[in-house]
């Protein structure tokens, strides 16, 4: 009897660790600013989590050494599900939370930001692209282009750039993202007098086939293919393209990003695609050269642009605090309200995903956006 | 000439439902259960298939022989564990079960294989693509591959039920379960063997698949698995040859109905027909009608 105690007092002690382990808590010291963050570290979208996180604990880290303002991160999972992401922002607070970095997706940062309105906490997300994130909440602020931003920032450059006259577009039409940037970017290319020849969508299928989209758009003689969707799909239509011999100019966006990296791809096919991303890991930038570097020393692979978008937040935070002569004592409300003013006000920042940025009132960043043509595997710079 | 091109990749899409449906309506016409879990056999199948090319460097036929090995003894270790237990139960926990091990083998792959995409290696890489009409139609390797082996398939398993021993105690079983133990039948063997030609199949079908069509994720699986049941449903359920129907015009309403009519609407067009064919047949197009005798 006495042993089977023993053991589930061991047991439990064992949990209560276990438990107490959990996240990722770094060793901070007491007067350093409590920073959380949100993501997605396991479930389909860990791919994003992970490089958010990876990206911060870099930043925090190269902060903390240069022994000024330090910060301590907490990175909860929210396994790219609202109510998750509530729950992990609700243990943040109670880890006494100062500012939130986050969250990674859109679906959670809609339901997590408006906890953070009512709660009066800084929030910047590094990647939640959506209008709904900031749409009426003075407090939530974003690192990435918003959905619509980009649609019209692409037609503009096919545009300018006279890259295409005929043009189609294959987007997924259950997918508020690429849906998004395509009613922005149709309206947009009409206003520049380019004529979209043809249209086709598909839904959020994994092995979605796009022969029909393809002939569909290779029969109207379209000479540029804009695909405003995610790799996993694009890496689908590139292969199909080159089996049935039809060669258009494939203009991407930041969704793209992440198609070099994708195991098992044969990158020759993605020779001469066109993409709209913030950040290009082969750029030689010296600044950029030596976040990848530490990124491929820590973490094994080449850095996304969610690494870099986390990077910047961080980067981000810290020059406005400073700016705003915050401390670690300084309470959730009065940091948010501090913040609040530094970043609508003329606060500028460069960081890996672009120079001189600004932020409006309605939290959306303005920057200009890098065109890179894929050659060799690797990003060129237009 | 479009409409040849779409036809052909319809056939394509259609025979990798069909062989899909194949394995469905085997397990269903002989054991008499569904099967859900299925679709995420397939896609064990393709990762095996993937890593014994990448991580160990196999030929790609070699890999397919590993991944029908490999699920053949997922499939029976699957049966033995999930749903022997339950043979007397009522079909809604067997069904229930399906599902449960369906989640499972996600999840697994989840852990196993972590969520990143990978990109499957087409078995026919190295062919090229047969053109025709001056370059007008081109028909890839996939497609013609993926139709001949759904043709080899139907035969070999139509052949293998109707002439062989063990195919003629399946059908024994499949109608009769008590009297076919009380002929001699080992009941439990006969359904463990379907299990695993079932399973092979599925290997089969994955790496069909995911040549066609090169993502590869934990969740490949699951579409297909359930537009390929909706093929066995419509083609008749337990049917062999009605399999194979069902998921080639499967595919080819699904194609046309994107090329003509609309790319949202194409799969609502798909169960639309499904809806109305089980209306006007509710055997499906090829199956049998079934009088109990009380």
């Amino acid at each position: 009897m006495k042993m089977k105690k023993l053991l589930c007092i061991a047991l439990v002690l064992m949990m209560i660790f276990s438990l107490a382990a959990c996240g990722g808590n770094e060793e901070g010291s007491a007067d350093a600013i409590k920073l959380g963050g949100i993501g997605p570290l396991t479930g389909t979208a860990a791919i994003y989590g992970t490089a958010v996180y990876n990206g911060a604990k870099i930043a925090v880290e190269e902060i903390n050494a240069l022994g000024g303002l330090q910060f301590e991160l907490n990175f909860q999972d929210d396994e790219n599900d609202a109510e998750k992401g509530v729950n992990a922002y609700t243990n943040l607070k109670d880890w006494g939370l100062q500012i939130l970095l986050g969250t990674v997706t859109t679906t959670p940062c809609v339901a997590v930001s408006s906890e953070t309105y009512a709660d009066r906490i800084f929030e910047l997300t590094p990647s939640a692209s959506s209008a709904d994130v900031t749409k009426g909440k003075d407090n939530v602020f974003q690192m990435c282009f918003t959905d619509p931003n980009q649609g019209i920032t692409a037609a503009d450059y096919i545009a300018d750039n006279a890259l295409g006259t005929k043009i189609a577009v294959i987007y997924n039409n259950a997918d508020a993202y690429s849906t998004g940037i395509y009613t922005a970017f149709a309206s947009e290319i009409k206003a520049k007098g380019l004529e979209i020849v043809y249209t086709g969508t598909f839904s959020s299928d994994d092995n979605a086939d796009f022969s029909v989209q393809l002939t569909g758009a290779k029969s109207a003689e379209a000479d540029l293919v804009f695909l405003p969707i995610y790799y996993t799909p694009a890496s689908l239509i590139l292969a199909q393209a080159h089996s049935m011999d039809y060669a258009p100019t494939f203009f991407g966006v930041d969704g793209m990003d992440g198609i070099l990296t994708l195991k098992g791809f044969d990158t020759s096919l993605a020779d001469g695609v066109m993409l709209m991303t913030p950040f290009n890991p082969w750029s030689e930038d010296q600044k950029v050269a030596s976040f990848v570097a530490s990124y491929e020393a820590a973490y094994g692979e080449t850095p996304n642009q969610f690494a870099a978008d986390a990077y910047d937040c961080v980067y981000a935070i810290y020059d406005a605090c400073q700016e705003a002569g915050i401390t670690a004592e300084s309470s959730a409300e009065e940091i948010c309200d501090a913040l609040v003013g530094v970043f609508t006000g003329d606060f500028t920042f460069d960081g890996l995903t672009g120079t001189a940025m600004t932020w409006s009132t309605a939290g959306e960043v303005s920057k200009s956006p890098v065109v890179c043509v894929i050659k060799d595997g690797i990003y060129v710079d237009m | 000439m479009t409409f040849l091109t779409y036809l052909t990749s319809g056939l394509g899409l259609g025979s990798v439902y069909a062989i899909i449906a194949l394995g469905y309506t085997m397990v269903y016409g002989i054991a008499k259960m569904l099967n859900f879990a299925h679709g995420d056999v397939i896609m064990v199948g393709a990762y095996i298939a993937f890593y014994s090319t990448s991580s160990f460097g196999l030929p790609a036929w070699l890999s397919v022989i590993v991944a029908m090995a490999f699920c053949t003894l997922l499939g029976i270790i699957i049966e033995r564990l999930a749903y022997k237990p339950l043979r007397g139960a009522t079909s809604l926990a067997v069904l229930i079960t399906a599902i449960g091990v369906s989640y499972f083998l996600q999840n697994a792959a989840l852990l196993a294989w972590g969520s990143a995409p990978k990109v499957f290696t087409s078995l026919f890489a190295k062919i090229e693509s047969f053109k025709f009409f001056d370059g007008q139609l081109v028909i890839s390797p996939e497609t013609i591959f993926t139709v001949l082996a759904c043709i080899i398939i139907m035969l070999v398993l139509t052949f293998f039920t109707a002439k062989t021993k063990m195919g003629k105690s399946m059908r024994a079983v499949s109608e009769d379960n008590g009297a076919a133990q009380l002929m001699g039948i080992n009941v439990n063997s006969t359904i463990s063997m379907t299990f695993a030609i079932g399973s092979a199949l599925a290997a089969v079908a994955g790496v069909l698949l995911c040549s066609s069509y090169p993502t590869l994720m934990p969740t490949t699986g699951a579409m297909p698995g359930i537009k390929a049941f909706t093929a066995a449903v419509f083609g008749g359920i337990g049917s062999i040859p009605g399999a194979m129907i069902g998921g080639l015009v499967l595919g080819i309403i699904e194609i046309f109905a994107r090329a003509y009519v609309s790319t949202e609407l194409s799969d609502a067009i798909v169960f639309g027909v499904l809806i109305i064919v089980l209306l006007v047949k509710p055997t499906g197009l090829l199956g049998k009608k079934i009088h109990e005798k009380v």
